[in-house]
């Protein structure tokens, strides 16, 4: 075939005819027959030399296509004037006629009207070159994670175009590539795209929680979201808005974790969401009311783990140039500032600002203790206002003591006075002061330090649950009954163990709990193993003396353990937490316990064995 | 750099001792004095017939002062023949005999001294014999012989043992080539046509760009002005072929009787003997593919130090200052007796590198070390490649550039992207938060504080802050661009036949370097600024000097455009690669030649040294990268993947990856290390330079990514290694 298509190019040459009517043309009326021949070789020759010297100017110019630029290029190299100006609005701009037994192609040049010219309207002016670089690298055949570029100089360039918004995923920036008067292209997602963004949604906020187990868990891990992002994100920002006005307390929930999920998967770059994502995890926070009963309904856990996740997000996220973490921290402050903040704003304001670490909380929160002090005397001590104000001023309370404790364990020289407490702190000193001591004898018991304030959840573990235990026997003002649906509002869910799937090798958690302070009641440690369906049930005595804290490690595998699974270690330790809690690994069956599930408890445990989980290997 | 004559006057035949490694170029003549052949002066090259004259021996200038009474005579100025022959003592014969009248035949090309008498030629390899090399196709058997002859050799090389018919069939391209010509030459237009038609189909694939270009040229006068028929004329085609196989070619052309074909080999081939083994078809095509055949094995045999030169001895903050330093950018480093240990691991000297001095280089300025500081910081946060950690890649597009954009370069610090238009313009955008500031006018200048600190910073002109600039001068599309190693200039190459540079500080032209006069493809700065190379369609690469308006040294030698020009990370060598599908080596110290890499199927257009300078890849239109060893001289690997142009190549800072961009949309990363690691465990011989090349293409590609319809153009390693590349939308 291509001996052929040689053949042919070595003998195409322009029909004598052509050159004829050329010739005629320019008043040359009578050409011999030879002549022409001559003429016609020579000119194809040389308009084939010309053509391999434009394709040269091709190549160079980086193009596939032959362009009418190129060919004057080629035609100054040989020192022949190029033929300026040649422009045609079709593709071949040549007409055919045939008459008199010839046959001609000819160049319509028809009469153009000035006036039509001079009237018509200028043509818009092209767009400017610019230069573009996505924030997220491009993605090719491989399916493996990308190693989200580090957003250094490079990326932090000051690129033009980067005001395309949240429609276009960010996937690979060049697929809004050069947009011509058009201001937005939408991105399509495939069917399938569009068939997996409904039955995750739908599975997030249903009522099946197993279902919602398994969609976070593949919000958490699938690579290849990023063009769902900008759904997912607005998704879950609209809905925060739709949820809080109806103060439904559950969907909010179930966003939140909808955010952590998309927050551990370790493909996705956020960034670009925030602005959507922040809003309405700061909602979940600071709403005054989030749930129809304040009284009963526990909304505290969901503004704890919404300030978690604004922490942590302030970390991945926040740059010099975008500054989320001081301005998140003004809002707070703000919010808090104001006298006529209602009680559960004011939690919420706290339990941000307390999550950002020790030094927010030296910076910021100790100072103001006397003062809160003093307003949640007012309220304690004060007149009975309402109820709703004594149950938030003493959430405001615990919350306060339990944030400030160790960080004044460790800013405070040693001899914890109370007297000196009070004159420093106020009203809250007393209790301060005892809850320093109990974190100064926790810290110095254990051996590994664990700071609480600056922990991080690292991984994407969503399927860890922990719940508190039935027999807990302790009481206050939060108990766990008054959850109206249990079992749907636990944040960290229990997955069922499916055959099919491979139960993680070796599950270690940590999991830190102390029994309060008066406790005496044991704590049950559950632990199960989806093979076996017989529980491995170890109980550990709480310790005896009140300030000891528990810890325990138990090593070897379980009875009721198929040998193909290698060997489980779980190290229990203290938790400050009043709850004994039940601790089940990923595989488990629902023990009965889940039943009386505290989402305070709950979300207390996810966040204080995290330090450990990530020392351990990752499931 | 007074040590070097700046009259670019390099390539003069006469101080040229090396130059038979290199084919003559029609521009230049050269006079190759061991076989005492006279290699074609160009036509209307009477400076370069001058060389000839002055340098050659005696008997040479006699065989000149023949040419000169032959073309007298046939001017009919018979009296000067006389006069000229009587003061030379020449005897009234010794025109007679072989008579230059070829050297006519070029000098008046239109002339009919084609069709002349033939000569026959006794081809004494000992004799000087002006005749045959000169007279390029006017020898004249019987047009209609012509496919006797290479069809009786075809039918003896496909009946010879399999060994030896892949060697034997290397003939067959020159051949045909230059028979095809023969014929054109002379006229039997019909029979050349018939012999292109039976024949060219039997031809390698890869030479089928030649054979179109053949195709077209069917007349005499055709073959004025072509270059293409130019490079075969005056350069030998080269062959390996073993010693066996030869003696079985000689021996059956010989007694055939067949000199036709024996007068072609022995007058416009090379043939380079070996002895051993006969190489396989597929070593033989691995090296062939050039415009003029295989290197000659001693154009490659010249010494190259490869090696790095010695990093100067920078004074390094300790690192726990690090922060510190950064923040104190303006003022002079402290001395620290503490080294990096980059620093130590330099001082001792590669035996492969040059002396510190062999190029004079310029003097490292403070802003120059503060650099080097900065450098080798980032170095120690380099992340680490290989094929299990491959590098990000960052691509940043060019919109709106309607197929307009045509070289992209970066700097070093990847601070700064320069983009070269075909609409003649250059364009620097800042990639960092820093906008891009021109500096105040003279006037203003004149009222700044001089003795102030920040002087730096207030000659900057604030109100020109922007992210992009836009440089205007060229008068043809940028097909080149490169940022000096500080920063504070670009050079920009165009269709215009200029280069220019430009400075980064006003945002002016500085200098246009005139000397190209035709387009010049290619341009870039050496790695220790100063110096800078260029390349073009007029097939020389020049070395400049920013300070020196006239070039350095010339680079010819190629046989068509230099499409691509690289410095050696030592600044000693250049690298250009050529249309003629070669790669050439430049020795910038005394502009030699001196190594040629044949193996590309089409023209260059992509070059990288790696790190350490001792490899080379190249990669060309026909898709494929090449690994060629510069101290061997070898060829040492192969990339097969893309599918079309390679434009850019860039190997990883540390050399692990190589990573190349391509017309076909796609950015692919290569395993550099066990390229050249598997190398090292093949015992191959350096002496003959046959490679067995192993077909590993698909273990050495680590990840293929493709951009949607953005053909990459240039790809880049930050110092930190993420890879960043360059390309223009293509809707």
């Amino acid at each position: 075939m291509a001996e052929e298509r040689r053949q042919k190019q070595c003998s195409v040459i322009l029909p004598t005819e052509s050159m004829k009517a050329m010739a005629e043309s320019v008043g040359v009326g009578q050409l011999q027959e030879e002549s022409c021949v001559a003429i016609s070789e020579e000119v194809s020759y040389r308009i084939k030399e010309i053509a391999q010297d434009a394709l040269k100017f091709m190549h160079h110019g980086k193009r596939r296509k032959l362009t009418t630029s190129d060919i004057d290029n080629a035609l100054k190299l040989k020192n022949v004037e190029p033929l300026y100006g040649f422009q045609s609005q079709e593709f071949i701009p040549f007409r055919f006629a045939s008459g008199g037994g010839r046959e001609l192609h000819f160049y319509e040049e028809r009469e153009v009207d000035l006036s039509d010219i001079i009237n018509t309207p200028l043509p818009r002016v092209p767009l400017d070159v610019s230069l573009k670089a996505p924030k997220e690298q491009q993605k090719a055949e491989s399916t493996e994670p990308l190693k989200v570029a580090k957003p250094g100089q490079e990326e932090e360039a000051a690129i033009q175009g980067k005001s395309q918004g949240a429609t276009a995923a960010d996937g690979k920036g060049k697929e809004k590539g050069l947009i011509r008067l058009k201001p937005r292209s939408t991105h399509e997602l495939s069917v399938e795209q569009q068939l997996y963004y409904k039955e995750i949604t739908e599975a997030c906020v249903g009522s099946c929680e197993a279902k919602r187990a398994e969609a976070l868990q593949s919000i958490a891990t699938d690579p290849g979201l990023y063009q769902m992002l900008p759904r997912f994100s607005t998704f879950i920002s609209e809905g925060v808005r739709v949820n809080v006005v109806q103060n439904n307390l559950a969907l909010l929930i179930y966003l939140m974790r909808m955010v952590k999920a998309l927050m551990d998967n370790p493909t996705l770059y956020l960034e670009k969401y925030l602005h959507e994502l922040i809003p309405a995890v700061v909602t979940c926070i600071v709403s005054k009311q989030l749930c129809l009963r304040p009284d009963v309904d526990n909304h505290w856990a969901l503004r704890d783990f919404a300030a978690r996740l604004m922490a942590q997000s302030c970390k991945t996220f926040s740059t010099t140039t975008n500054n989320i973490q001081s301005r998140i921290t003004k809002t707070f402050t703000k919010s808090w500032l104001d006298d006529k903040t209602q009680w559960t704003t004011r939690y919420g304001c706290i339990a941000g600002l307390a999550e950002l670490g020790p030094d927010v909380i030296k910076t910021l929160i100790l100072p103001r203790l006397t003062v809160e002090g003093a307003r949640i005397k007012a309220v304690m001590e004060g007149p009975v206002v309402s109820n709703i104000d004594k149950i938030g001023a003493d959430h405001v309370q615990s919350l306060l003591l339990k944030h400030c404790a160790s960080v004044i364990a460790k800013i405070r020289p040693q001899p914890d006075n109370v007297e000196q407490y009070r004159t420093d702190y106020g009203y809250l000193g007393p209790m301060l002061c005892s809850h320093v001591m109990k974190a100064r004898t926790q810290a110095a018991l254990q051996a590994q330090q664990v700071n609480r304030t600056t922990l991080t959840i690292t991984q994407p573990r969503p399927t860890l649950s922990v719940s508190q235990s039935g027999l807990s026997g302790s009481t206050g003002p939060r108990t766990p009954s008054i959850i109206k649906v249990p079992s749907s509002l636990t944040l960290m869910s229990p997955r069922p163990g499916t055959p099919s799937q491979p139960s993680p090798p070796a599950t270690k958690y940590i999991v830190m709990a102390t029994s309060a302070g008066t406790a005496t009641t044991q704590q049950v440690i559950t632990l199960s193993s989806s093979q076996s369906a017989s529980p491995v049930t170890s109980t550990v005595p709480s310790a005896t003396s009140t300030l000891q804290p528990l810890v325990k490690l138990e090593s070897g595998s379980g009875p009721g353990l198929t040998g193909s699974r290698p060997l489980q270690k779980y190290i229990v330790v203290s938790l400050p937490s009043s709850a004994s809690s039940s601790l089940e690994p990923k595989s488990s069956v629902i023990p009965t316990s889940i039943s009386s599930t505290s989402l305070e408890a709950g979300m207390k445990m996810e966040r204080s064995e995290s330090p450990g989980a990530s020392t351990q290997s990752p499931h | 750099f007074r040590a070097v004559p700046d009259d670019g006057g390099l390539v003069d035949a006469d101080e040229d001792k090396d130059i038979k490694t290199e084919a003559s170029n029609d521009s230049w003549g050269n006079n190759n004095a061991n076989d005492g052949r006279l290699l074609s002066p160009s036509p209307g090259s009477s400076a370069s017939a001058g060389s000839n004259k002055s340098a050659a021996g005696a008997s040479e200038e006699q065989q000149t002062l023949l040419a000169v009474l032959q073309f007298l005579r046939k001017n009919k100025l018979t009296e000067s023949v006389e006069i000229l022959r009587r003061e030379a003592g020449l005897p009234e014969d010794s025109l007679e005999p072989k008579g230059a009248d070829s050297l006519l035949s070029r000098v008046t090309a239109s002339s009919t001294a084609g069709a002349q008498a033939p000569t026959k030629v006794a081809a004494g390899e000992d004799q000087p014999d002006v005749n045959v090399v000169l007279s390029a196709y006017s020898q004249q058997g019987d047009p209609a012989l012509y496919e006797v002859y290479y069809s009786g050799l075809k039918r003896f090389i496909e009946s010879v043992l399999d060994c030896h018919r892949a060697e034997l069939s290397q003939v067959f391209y020159p051949l045909f080539v230059h028979m095809y010509l023969e014929l054109v030459y002379n006229n039997h237009e019909s029979e050349a046509k018939a012999f292109f038609e039976k024949f060219s189909g039997d031809q390698e694939c890869y030479y089928e760009d030649d054979l179109r270009v053949l195709s077209s040229l069917t007349k005499k006068e055709h073959m004025r002005g072509n270059e293409t028929l130019l490079d075969f004329r005056t350069s030998k085609f080269v062959l390996r072929i073993s010693r066996d196989s030869y003696q079985l070619l000689k021996r059956h052309l010989q007694e055939r009787q067949n000199n036709q074909i024996w007068n072609i080999i022995q007058e416009h081939l090379y043939i380079d003997i070996f002895d051993g083994m006969p190489r396989s078809k597929s070593q033989i095509d691995a090296m062939s593919g050039s415009l003029a055949g295989e290197a000659k094995r001693e154009a490659n045999k010249a010494k190259v130090y490869y090696g790095l030169l010695k990093e100067p001895e920078i004074e390094l903050p300790l690192d726990d200052e690090d922060e510190e330093a950064e923040n104190e950018e303006g003022k002079p480093k402290k001395k620290k007796p503490k080294k990096d240990s980059l620093g130590s691991k330099s001082k001792k000297q590669d035996p492969n590198a040059p002396s510190q001095n062999r190029i004079p280089l310029p003097e490292l300025k403070d802003s120059d070390k503060l650099d080097k500081i900065m450098y080798m910081k980032e170095a120690t946060k380099r992340i680490r490649l290989g094929p299990d950690n491959l590098p990000s890649i960052c691509f940043y597009s060019f919109l709106n550039a309607y197929q307009g954009l045509t070289a992209v370069d970066f700097t070093d610090d990847s601070s700064l992207i320069a983009g070269g238009f075909a609409d003649s313009t250059v364009r620097v955008w800042s990639v960092t938060p820093k906008k891009l500031r021109k500096v105040k006018s003279a006037a203003d200048l004149n009222l700044i504080d001089k003795e102030s600190d920040d002087v730096l910073e207030r000659i900057m002109d604030e109100k020109t802050a922007s992210e992009s600039k836009i440089l205007c001068g060229h008068s043809g599309p940028v097909y080149g661009i490169s940022f000096s190693p500080d920063r504070n200039y670009l050079l920009s190459s165009s269709e215009d036949g200029t280069v220019r540079l430009w400075s980064l500080q006003t945002f002016t032209c500085l200098v246009g370097y005139k000397g190209h006069n035709y387009p010049v493809w290619d341009t870039q700065f050496s790695p220790h600024g100063y110096y800078f190379v260029s390349g073009g369609h007029d097939r020389v690469a020049r070395l400049w000097a920013t300070d020196h308006y006239q070039p350095l040294r010339m680079f010819s030698g190629h046989l068509a455009d230099v499409t691509c020009t690289r410095f050696h990370p030592n600044s000693n060598y250049v690298a250009t690669g050529s249309s003629d599908r070669t790669i050439r080596l430049w020795d910038v110290l005394n502009g030699n030649c001196v190594r040629i890499f044949t193996g590309h199927k089409g023209p260059i257009h992509a070059l990288a040294f790696s790190p350490n300078g001792k490899f080379l890849a190249s990669g060309a239109t026909d898709g494929r990268v090449l690994l060629w060893d510069i101290g061997h001289g070898l060829m040492v690997g192969e990339l097969k993947g893309h599918t079309d142009t390679i434009y850019s190549l860039r190997f990883s800072r540390d050399g692990e990856i190589l990573a190349s961009g391509s017309m076909d949309n796609t950015v692919r990363l290569w395993d550099a290390t066990k390229a050249f690691d598997d190398l090292e465990t093949d015992d191959f011989t350096a002496a003959t330079g046959h490679i067995h090349l192993q077909d590993n293409s698909q273990e050495l590609l680590l990840g293929t990514y493709m951009t949607k319809s953005t053909p990459v153009i240039h790809l880049h390693f930050t110092r930190r290694n993420l890879l960043l590349a360059a390309g223009a939308y293509n809707p």
